[in-house]
């Protein structure tokens, strides 16, 4: 069965890419205030946000990139999921908890140190219920996700998915969101761990 | 797809160090909960089910962590005599843990270096180079369903073939960073935790490890089966389960269909049961929405706590056990009904010809998971 990319997002070195466009950039701006900007640039509406951690922030910042102009909306919540993997776990939000332990422990940190809270929040906006997982890789796996969502799809687990690499710890941070649909959209490109490498890796050394 | 078969497994835990042990003492209604006074954890004293030093051998190298010796202790003794090789092409090694060896930011300078001997990958990579594992280990950190999901992410690569032998290991160790957080949302009973009580005020927190062995080769096919699973997500709250448990019963309803079974055929369903307030409710309100609240129900946390990304696999390896000896265990902390759907939470050891268990789990970030075991 083939399984289509039909959109994908890639925030890295405080630019904004959509489907290889560079979309929104500002280089003069540590993590936080670059998040800001961006949420304020695309016009995004969200109070929660405010709240989130970094991670939360920069994944959630991803997939309302990726999912403009998609036809997300047309499926029913439970058919969509998110396999979402990164190096550092939420250890940015673990730091700063930690930090507030001698102190007063803050529940609002202290919530944020899963890294599959950022999918909470993401499933919270856009009331997706389908399946979701997060997974800790040193390196991104193309091959595993590749092999891990067409089985959710195949399998009519999921009928579209959000999956990719959100990772955050200070000032580093990567994300590169891929929508993946049963159904060939216009200016897909086929669900191959080749061409989820290729937009992994490419923006970061060849475009920047 | 082929079938999937549950070829060893252990339970490390504060009660035992096998699963046989384990069994054997839950049957006998001991729990590992304690009340302990330690500072290092927290100012007053608090029950939890904890390893008391003597259990751990110190490792004066410090190749291994605390939490790492836990993995290679389950993963050993699971390994031992099953038949599966760890160095074998066909077989891979997935690691489910909520925090990994997160207390080495309590005692532990800040560095770089510390930042990398963090990561569950990293401990991944050790645990698989000290058993010989060739494939690149797995890691699933999914809150409080991580040891499901793992269940089900093995299940799936020994399903589709890209495997034949799938050894899922989880563990969790307590200190103050765990401890602390869920004081800090009120979440910690004052007593050992009641699953399901009218009385009951919230988590009492469990370390533990365990291992489920899974192979598709048909050698095995006497053994008790792994009939599949489905997770989902409440997309309610991130730190508060769903008001109508429907997403819970979703995740079953899903589950038991990749079974090709009915709400019928399930004999024994072994809960999340934390004994919150929020949590148990919510699940009565799910089970009863999917049709199991006549079936006999248990929770096991009044005997291990809540072991977070173990809880999975240590629960459905003593309701395995349960299925072989044809017993429900009792809810140990239950006494009164508490939740508002009238479900059958067991109270006593009850012997019952048993076939197929329900595990459900569920967790922050709005998270839930089911899976079916059958004879």
């Amino acid at each position: 069965m083939n399984n289509y990319i039909t959109s994908y997002c890639t925030i890295v070195k405080h630019v904004v890419y959509k489907n290889e466009v560079p979309v929104f950039e500002n280089r003069d701006a540590d993590l936080p205030a670059f998040l800001l900007s961006a949420y304020q640039y695309f016009g995004l509406n969200y109070p929660k946000f405010y709240k989130m951690d970094n991670l939360s922030k920069l994944g959630w910042l991803a997939s309302e990139i990726l999912l403009k102009g998609s036809y997300i909306k047309d499926y029913e919540p439970e058919d969509v999921g998110l396999v979402l993997s990164n190096a550092n776990s939420s250890l940015d939000s673990d730091q700063k908890y930690i930090k507030s332990v001698s102190d007063i422990p803050s529940p609002a940190l202290f919530v944020y140190t899963l890294p599959n809270i950022m999918i909470g929040e993401i499933c919270i906006r856009n009331n997706f219920k389908g399946e979701d997982a997060f997974f800790i890789f040193e390196k991104f796996d193309a091959g595993f996700i590749e092999l891990y969502v067409n089985n959710l799809l195949n399998n009519n687990t999921l009928s579209a998915c959000i999956c990719g690499w959100v990772d955050v710890f200070e000032s580093d941070y990567k994300a590169v969101l891929f929508l993946v649909e049963k159904e060939e959209r216009d200016n897909a490109i086929s669900f191959s761990k080749k061409n989820l490498g290729g937009i992994f890796d490419n923006l970061v050394i060849d475009k920047i | 797809m082929s079938a999937v078969y549950i070829v060893a497994d252990n339970i490390y835990s504060p009660i035992g160090a096998t699963t046989a042990e384990n069994f054997e003492q839950v049957k006998q209604g001991i729990s590992g909960i304690k009340q302990h006074h330690n500072t290092a954890l927290a100012d007053e004293p608090v029950y939890a089910s904890l390893f008391d030093c003597a259990d751990f051998k110190i490792d004066k190298q410090l190749t291994y962590t605390r939490f790492e010796r836990l993995l290679i202790a389950s993963v050993e003794d699971a390994l031992k005599d099953s038949g599966i090789e760890a160095a074998d092409k066909k077989t891979v090694l997935i690691l489910s843990s909520t925090k990994g060896n997160i207390s080495l930011l309590e005692t532990e300078a800040d560095n770089p270096e510390l930042n990398n001997r963090i990561a569950m990958h990293t401990s991944a990579k050790l645990v698989a180079a000290h058993f010989g594992f060739v494939n690149q280990p797995l890691v699933v950190s999914n809150a409080c369903i991580s040891g499901i999901m793992a269940i089900l992410t093995g299940m799936r690569l020994v399903q589709s073939g890209q495997y034949e032998n799938a050894v899922i290991v989880g563990a969790d160790i307590i200190t103050k960073f765990v401890l602390s957080g869920f004081q800090s949302f009120q979440a910690i009973s004052t007593e050992p935790c009641r699953p399901f009580d009218k009385n009951r005020t919230g988590i009492t927190l469990g370390e533990g490890a365990a291992t489920m062995v899974l192979s598709s080769n048909a050698e095995y096919s006497d053994k008790i089966k792994v009939l599949g699973g489905a997770v989902s997500n409440d997309a309610n709250h991130i730190s508060a389960p769903s008001r109508t448990g429907k997403e819970l019963k979703q995740a079953i309803e899903k589950a038991l269909s990749i079974a090709g079974l009915k709400a019928g055929d399930i004999d024994l369903v072994s809960a999340h049961g934390t004994a919150t307030s929020y949590n148990d409710e919510m699940e009565a309100k799910a089970i009863a929405l999917a049709g199991l609240d006549k079936v006999p129900l248990n929770s096991l946390k009044g005997y291990y706590g809540h072991t977070l990304g173990a809880a999975g696999l240590i629960e459905s390896i003593i309701s395995i056990q349960s299925l072989k000896q044809n017993l429900i265990l009792p809810t140990l902390g239950f006494k009164t009904m508490g939740v508002s759907d009238a479900i059958n939470v067991c109270t006593k050891l009850t012997p019952a010809q048993l076939k197929t268990c329900l595990k459900t789990a569920s967790g922050f970030g709005g998270c839930n998971a089911a899976v079916v075991f059958s004879k």
